[in-house]
């Protein structure tokens, strides 16, 4: 084979391996959806899948299920956050409500953002949330403080395994910065 | 043909030679070996006693941090791709490699990306200090400012990387002499293939999971971040999805070592050398379905977890092929113990014991016992320290005469194998142990019931930092001083490879002009 040649085949081969980094680049990212998909399919990480509709239904009496409600601020979030009830029993099939307090103890308008995490992570698939304040960020002024709702049903197909589920709100600081806060 | 080099400076900066770029690829290797291991020296002087003794808790977590990220990018895949550029043209019968601007390039980068990492340690707020692992948030929300260093420097690494092994894979396709066919080179070559494939597979991975963080960090991305619907756990997801292939990338150039030196100096064949080109590709496509054996506790399902205690048991086989034919590659052989032997017989028994240790981590109701505990430090340092960096001395003493023309000192190698072997057990076997008894990795203090195990590895550990002086001597007696007797061009009796049967020592500056005639 002339030189000529064997260049030309390692230009062409080289591009080739070039193609497949930027693949492999791709993929990387591709992963954060392919997570989240997988995750909403299986209900692994502990998310809900967003708002859920209440159909009028015959509750499973039968069955009582102890919900604890655990709130979390992370890092140095300044707001007191508590749930209203620690904990409630609930028939499967029947709707609750139950409140979450929060005030904002700071002397500037804040923004939070709670996120949900169950445990055990599969019960998440079967909680379903007809409304929840962390569908929402909360804007809360100066010493303002407010009891926000949560809705929900626990799925009547529910594993027998299961008697109790513990839902965590961890409460998040998304204050972007004080001008932004005062231009909304 | 002369022997036409350039000189000075300019030789170095500008070189497209692949034996020369090898050279610098081993000897900034070496020295970010020992700018690695200074900062194990710091970790294990403060775990020499329990309580807080030298330095500040947050100072000790740099320097595990940097520790391990400096022996991985900048000792050991460094050291693997200098061997790659001296050995592989020479072993398949080539003129240099293929791409040789790009090879100078691919160098010429990790000074930069190390300036990058190193300089942190000078900076306000201090060096990065959340584990070799950067899990986020610990790297993002809480990542001190020189964190987005560590960043570049990550990049940098990986361009690097990849540019390497982009090289290595054209080479070998394209660049092997006539009659050079896949199934008669060499395993270091085979190894080294693989080994390239799954660089460029994963090393853009990595870049992507640092530019998430870098977002993250600076651009009001929440890719990990709760807060914003972000999980933090698929950090862990995209980081192992590079890292177990990673582990691989450091092993398998030294099991392509082992398969080199053993058959010498047992003056037999290798035993099933197309069983050992398929082990390895199976080691290597095992390597991506493994990943969250890693993640045991993070909270997977039952099946999740079966399924990666499964396929990662299922990486003993392959592996358990290539000890195999190297026990019975040895089987009544003429076995003689010079260094390099002995180096690699190390290896073989060694690293089989840190594959040992990483089934027992496989087991996932185990696991949740051992996860993040000294157990973990001293398996991956069994297979790191006389795996990857034993089966690195052992080719550096193999292929040492063949480079410069001169013997070693045998008497020193000797010396510098027997103490190490000593030192490295003593170094790492007692981590097994406090393990077990739950010492926690990454804490400057521990329980005092940890205390012997702990004087034991740091007393080894000192010992193992000073073996390395006298590598460096040993080194230098031969590189730099020019003495030993001269090397035949066989140097060994009987070696095999291209290298040895074609070429003089020391090999020419350049070799392979015309291929050689392959039977």
């Amino acid at each position: 084979m002339s030189q000529e040649q064997v260049q030309n085949d390692n230009k062409v081969m080289t591009k080739k391996l070039f193609v497949v980094v930027i693949i492999m680049v791709a993929f990387g990212f591709a992963m954060v959806p392919l997570y989240d998909v997988f995750c909403q399919i299986t209900g692994l990480n502990g998310k809900v899948n967003g708002l859920a509709v209440y159909e009028e239904q015959e509750p499973d009496t039968s069955r009582e299920i102890k919900i604890q409600f655990m709130t979390i601020n992370k890092g140095n979030m300044p707001w007191d956050f508590r749930p209203v009830q620690t904990e409630i029993k609930v028939h499967p099939g029947k709707e609750y409500e139950v409140l979450f307090a929060v005030k904002n103890r700071t002397g500037k308008k804040m923004i939070g953002q709670a996120i949900p995490s169950f445990s055990p992570n599969l019960t998440a698939q079967y909680f379903n949330k007809t409304e929840c304040f962390c569908f929402n960020q909360q804007i809360l002024a100066a010493g303002e403080s407010e009891e926000m709702p949560m809705r929900f049903f626990v799925d009547k197909d529910i594993p027998e395994r299961y008697d109790t589920i513990t839902l965590a709100y961890t409460l998040h600081n998304v204050t972007p910065d004080d001008e932004q806060v005062a231009a909304k | 043909m002369a022997d036409h080099k350039p000189k000075g400076i300019s030789r170095w900066l500008f070189t497209t030679n692949h034996k020369d770029i090898g050279t610098m690829y081993l000897v900034f290797s070496f020295i970010m070996f020992l700018v690695g291991g200074a900062m194990a020296m710091v970790i294990r002087a403060e775990l020499f006693q329990p309580g807080l003794q030298f330095v500040e808790p947050e100072f000790f977590n740099q320097m595990t941090t940097l520790h391990g990220l400096v022996m991985v990018f900048g000792a050991v895949m460094p050291a693997t791709v200098g061997l790659a550029n001296w050995l592989i043209p020479m072993m398949i019968g080539a003129p240099d490699m293929a791409l040789p601007r790009m090879n100078n390039w691919s160098f010429w980068i990790l000074p930069a990306a190390f300036g990058l990492l190193l300089s942190t340690l000078f900076m306000d707020g201090g060096a990065p200090n959340f584990g070799w692992t950067f899990y986020a948030p610990l790297s993002t929300t809480y990542g001190p400012p020189s964190t987005d260093f560590f960043i570049f420097g990550v990049h940098l690494m990986g361009i690097s990387s990849i540019m390497g092994a982009i090289n290595v894979i054209v080479t070998v396709f394209n660049m092997r002499a006539p009659g050079m066919t896949l199934m008669k080179m060499p395993l270091f070559v085979w190894t080294w293939l693989i080994t390239a494939f799954l660089l460029v597979m994963v090393m853009p991975v990595l870049a992507g999971a640092v530019t998430m963080m870098l977002t993250d960090r600076h651009f009001g991305t929440s890719f990990f971040d709760a807060a914003g619907g972000g999980d933090p756990v698929l950090f862990q997801h995209v980081f192992w999805f590079f890292g177990h292939p990673e582990v691989y990338i450091m092993i398998l150039p030294a099991f392509g070592i082992a398969s080199a030196i053993i058959p010498t100096f047992s003056r037999k064949k290798l035993f099933g050398y197309s069983s050992m080109v398929y082990a390895t590709a199976s080691i290597a496509f095992l390597s991506f379905i493994v990943w969250a054996h890693h993640m045991f506790t993070v909270g997977m399902p039952v099946k999740g977890e079966l399924f990666f205690m499964i396929a990662t048991m299922l990486i003993a086989v392959p592996t358990g092929v290539k000890v195999f034919n190297w026990i019975a590659t040895m089987w009544r052989g003429s076995i003689t113990y010079e260094t390099p032997m002995l180096y690699a017989l190390a290896f073989v028994i060694l690293f089989t014991i840190g594959g040992f240790s990483g089934v027992m981590l496989a087991l996932t109701p185990v696991d949740w016992q051992y996860h993040d505990t000294y157990f973990v430090v001293a398996h991956f340092h069994y297979v790191l320290f006389p795996g990857a960096i034993f089966g690195t001395m052992a080719a550096v003493y193999y292929w040492l005469p063949k480079w410069t023309g001169r013997m070693y000192d045998e008497k020193l190698a000797k010396w510098h194998f027997w103490l190490s072997i000593v030192f490295v057990n003593l170094t790492f076997f007692p981590m097994h142990f406090s393990g077990l008894a739950g010492m926690q990795r990454r804490v400057p203090d521990y329980a005092i019931m940890f205390s012997d195990f702990n004087m034991m590895s740091s007393i080894g550990a000192f010992g193992l930092g000073l073996m390395q002086l006298l590598f460096a001597w040993i080194l230098i007696k031969v590189c730099i001083l020019e003495k030993g007797e001269k090397a035949t061009d066989r140097v060994w009796e009987d070696a095999e490879g291209l290298e040895f049967t074609h070429l003089p020592s020391p090999a020419p500056y350049h070799t392979f002009d015309t291929p050689p005639k392959i039977d």
